[in-house]
């Protein structure tokens, strides 16, 4: 790809990028939030038409218009989101997306295949079983060897570790080793680079639209590729841990064997025993899917406990509504602002007051305190040391991290006791997410107590007094995080037995 | 810097109005061509149809007064379902919630006859508010309680109000002076909703415009209008943000239940002067086509409401003069719907 650029209204997403790929090549492509990665992966995969550049495969000049077109060239892509029908099974899946699909498709054949090429890379996938048996780590299987029947040899990943616990990231990088040894080309999107640094050839960074840099993976480390993502290195101080975890008083939440139960394709909670205390932030580690979004919208009042007790702050809450739970000082900070905690269409100063309609109503609600609103959403943002963007904008038309600082800012504004934080830091870039992390840790100096649910280890190791682990809705090893490892939580996150005597 | 300068909002908004009145004019020339053909098909000139339809509503005093009535009931079911559409409810039971409406303000009317109008009225109003209230209500606590989806509950009960309506007629409240017509006896003098002069536009049309009034200051400027919005716009989020969204539910059905009642209570009580099964030619469909048509947006549902009435007036003079069935608007109606379906879905 050469001289790639391509503008959104607003944004020139891509400004003349160049960019390689060869056969026996594993390419990792790091880069911020909105630098742009995605955009030209999209471009290669014929989901956006370039402005401007050229595309050449096997140094024949190209036009891709569309994925179609990519598919012809043998050009493959796995998105964050997958393609995946949940009733059909894994060969069902795998031969609607064949191009020339015969009416009636020989599935006996298919099914063969698609187990030679999974002993073949050792992935595991049996084609007789259903997509929604299957977790997050074996779905993405089912997408590489859809690619790999569809006679794809160049292979895009975006994000894939994302969602995966520590052995399925292992795993995977065995899988795109083997590949690089047949000779496939594998590009991978990541922002994480411990990642990069384990298992690519090459890497090229991109900062604001552009390539800042392709590296060999022999010439990079942490710093240069930082420096490279950022312009100047982004020191990240390890969150400094003033004051002792757990103050006396009440604990801001306290869960006494509390069972749900699961309406649709909810995980029922069983038997959750959990306390938050004052200056405390505990972690929740475990693969998403296992029970933490209905743990989080059980403290929030959400979800019923179905057995159990729930108290906040010494007080009996198990059958509180969302309304007092909320005004009682409980603040709640989503994985994704838009589709959980804001309204797109309603504007950042609407979606502000959207936080605590009764605090800004006046004259009974027949009038909003809009000037109020501002103004503390203004002094809550200057507390995260970000600028006040533009209040009459639609929340929709800002970019993820901006929607997610705002949500950010309109839940410290209450002031609250207790934050159920969920995946605070998922999506955000180098900078916004230590940012986020510094301003949970200034909340629990103040005496507020964190619910910390999230899947990046490295973060809830620095961040939690006390760590637990949910798989399949029960928790398991109530540790500090000294007193383990990642692995072990690592093991625990998959469904292990707790190892309970480590050799010291 | 807040909220814009009072006078750059208003301008705001009369910009936007605009853009939707011409977003509802453009479909319904489109839809008066399509509608010409149908008329030639039928070996009719459809010019001159047009311009029976148009002077006789437009072109005299008289005419535009009786749009002006033709259109009274349509802003009021309108605005019953713009209330509920705005979190996203799909009330089709605009007619049944008009015709229970209708039978509470003439049991009011019927019982406390001997009032003198100052207080007869109010309470007619209050009781057509409640009844066409109380029918949206049920659909609306069906919703809440997860049990049954608005759209098929208000559509269903439309045939069990008509049948309502039908068996108080027929039976207990007859007019025993009647010739054994199915109606009720004639209202009380003071049971008649006062009219402009010596036309037949009656207080109603006021009760309207205020409903349209109030519906677009509560969206626009009050907290219960935020959370609407908010509602509207990501109902998992507001749920979060603890705002009861069961309760608008329930509410807001209640309400749009007793715009269309009010619709009700005016046709009785101004118009027919008494109970009878021929109360309605649709008005609660129509209000729905209006509703959305103007996308919920206030001045949009007066000028559809306006539009529509010409529509239905003209149904009348097509009969008069073209000799033509007097349903053959519901084609032009029909047309209409097409076109801003189309357009709708266009735009996305």
């Amino acid at each position: 790809m050469r001289g790639i650029t391509k503008a959104f209204p607003g944004v020139v997403a891509n400004d003349t990028v160049s960019f390689d790929v060869h056969g026996g090549e594993i390419h990792a492509l790091v880069g911020e939030n909105g630098a742009g990665k995605s955009t030209l992966m999209k471009i290669l995969y014929g989901f956006y038409r370039p402005d401007a550049g050229e595309i050449r495969i096997a140094g024949r000049p190209v036009q891709i218009r569309s994925p179609h077109e990519a598919r012809e060239l043998r050009i493959g892509m796995v998105f964050q989101e997958f393609a995946q029908i949940a009733a059909l099974s894994v060969a069902d899946n795998i031969a609607l997306f064949q191009a020339n699909l015969p009416a009636v498709p020989d599935m006996p054949a298919i099914a063969r295949r698609i187990e030679e090429i999974s002993r073949r890379y050792g992935l595991g996938v049996d084609p007789r079983a259903p997509i929604w048996r299957l977790s997050v780590g074996e779905r993405q299987k089912v997408e590489v060897v859809k690619l790999l029947l569809a006679d794809a040899r160049i292979l895009i990943f975006d994000e894939p570790t994302r969602g995966l616990a520590p052995q399925e990231v292992a795993g995977l990088f065995r899988v795109f080793a083997d590949l690089r040894r047949d000779g496939y080309a594998v590009v991978f999107i990541t922002h994480k680079l411990a990642e990069v640094l384990a298992c690519a050839d090459r890497i090229s960074v991109m900062r604001r639209g552009r390539i800042a840099g392709t590296l060999r993976r022999s010439d990079a480390t942490e710093e240069t590729l930082v420096s490279l993502m950022f312009g100047a290195p982004v020191a990240e101080a390890p969150p400094s841990r003033r004051g002792p975890a757990g103050l006396a008083g009440p604990p801001h939440l306290e869960l006494r064997s509390v069972s749900t139960r699961a309406d649709g394709r909810a995980v029922s909670l069983r038997d959750i025993d959990l306390t938050v205390a004052p200056g405390e932030i505990v972690g929740v580690a475990g693969v998403s899917g296992n029970g933490q979004r209905e743990l989080g919208d059980l403290v929030l009042g959400l979800v019923r406990c179905a057995h159990g007790v729930k108290l906040l702050r010494g007080a009996d809450a198990t059958r509180w509504p969302v309304a007092r739970i909320r005004a009682s000082g409980v603040a709640f900070i989503p994985e994704d602002a838009l589709t959980m905690a804001g309204a797109a269409r309603l504007t950042v100063l609407e979606n502000m007051a959207l936080g605590d309609t009764r605090r800004y109503a006046r004259h009974g609600g027949l009038a909003i305190d809009w000037e109020g609103a501002r103004s503390d959403l203004a002094r809550s943002l200057a507390r995260l040391g970000v600028a006040v963007p533009a209040l009459q904008a639609p929340l929709g038309t800002l970019s993820g991290g901006t929607v997610q600082r705002v949500v950010l800012a309109r839940e410290i504004a209450r002031r609250p006791k207790l934050i159920v934080a969920f995946y605070p830091t998922r999506g955000l870039d180098v900078r916004s997410a230590i940012a986020t992390r510094d301003l949970l840790m200034a909340l629990r100096e103040d005496g507020a107590g964190v619910l910390l649910i999230s899947e990046d280890l490295a973060e809830l190791f620095a961040l939690s007094d006390r760590l637990v682990v949910l798989f399949r809705g029960k928790l398991a090893g109530a540790r500090a995080p000294a007193d383990t490892s990642i692995e072990d939580v690592g093991y625990l996150m998959t469904g292990g037995p707790e190892r309970h005597d480590r050799s010291a | 810097m807040t909220a814009p300068p009072e006078s750059a909002r208003l301008a705001i908004a009369w910009r936007a109005g605009r853009a939707r009145l011409a977003s509802v004019a453009a479909p319904a020339g489109l839809a008066l061509v399509v509608f010409a053909g149908v008329l030639l098909a039928f070996g009719k000139n459809p010019i001159k149809a047009y311009v029976d339809i148009f002077s006789s509503t437009l072109g005299s005093p008289y005419g535009f007064s009786e749009t002006l009535v033709k259109m009274t009931p349509l802003v009021l079911t309108a605005v019953a379902v713009a209330v509920p559409a705005k979190i996203w409810l799909i009330n089709v039971g605009g007619e049944g919630q008009l015709y229970i409406g209708a039978i509470f303000a003439t049991w009011g009317a019927l019982t406390f006859g001997h009032l003198p109008g100052w207080l007869l009225l109010p309470l007619m109003v209050a009781l057509g508010f409640l009844g066409g209230g109380l029918w949206g209500l049920v659909s609306g606590l069906l919703r809440a309680k997860g049990w049954v989806s608005e759209t098929i509950s208000t559509l269903l009960m439309n045939y069990v109000a008509i049948l309502l309506l039908n068996y108080v007629v027929f039976g207990p409240w007859k007019d025993p002076e009647g010739v054994n017509y199915p109606q009720t006896a004639e209202f009380a003098p003071a049971a008649m909703l006062p009219v402009l002069g010596q036309s037949r536009v009656h207080l109603g049309l006021a009760l309207g415009l205020v409903a349209v009034g109030l519906f677009a200051f509560f969206v626009s400027r009050t907290r219960w209008g935020l959370e609407m919005r908010a509602i509207g716009g990501n109902a998992d989020a507001a749920r979060r943000n603890g705002i009861p969204v069961g309760r608008y539910v329930v509410g807001l059905m209640f309400i749009g239940g007793g715009l269309a009642g009010l619709a009700g209570m005016c046709e009785v009580s101004a118009i027919q002067g008494r109970l009878r099964p021929s109360l309605s030619p649709g008005y609660g469909y129509t209000g729905f086509l209006i509703s959305w048509m103007a996308g919920g947006h206030p001045l949009g549902i007066l000028g559809a409401a306006f539009l529509l009435a010409v529509v239905t007036a003209g149904g009348d003079i097509l009969q008069m003069t073209q000799a033509l069935p007097g349903s053959v608007v519901n084609i032009l109606m029909a047309v209409i719907l097409f076109v801003i379906l189309g357009r709708r879905t266009g735009e996305r």
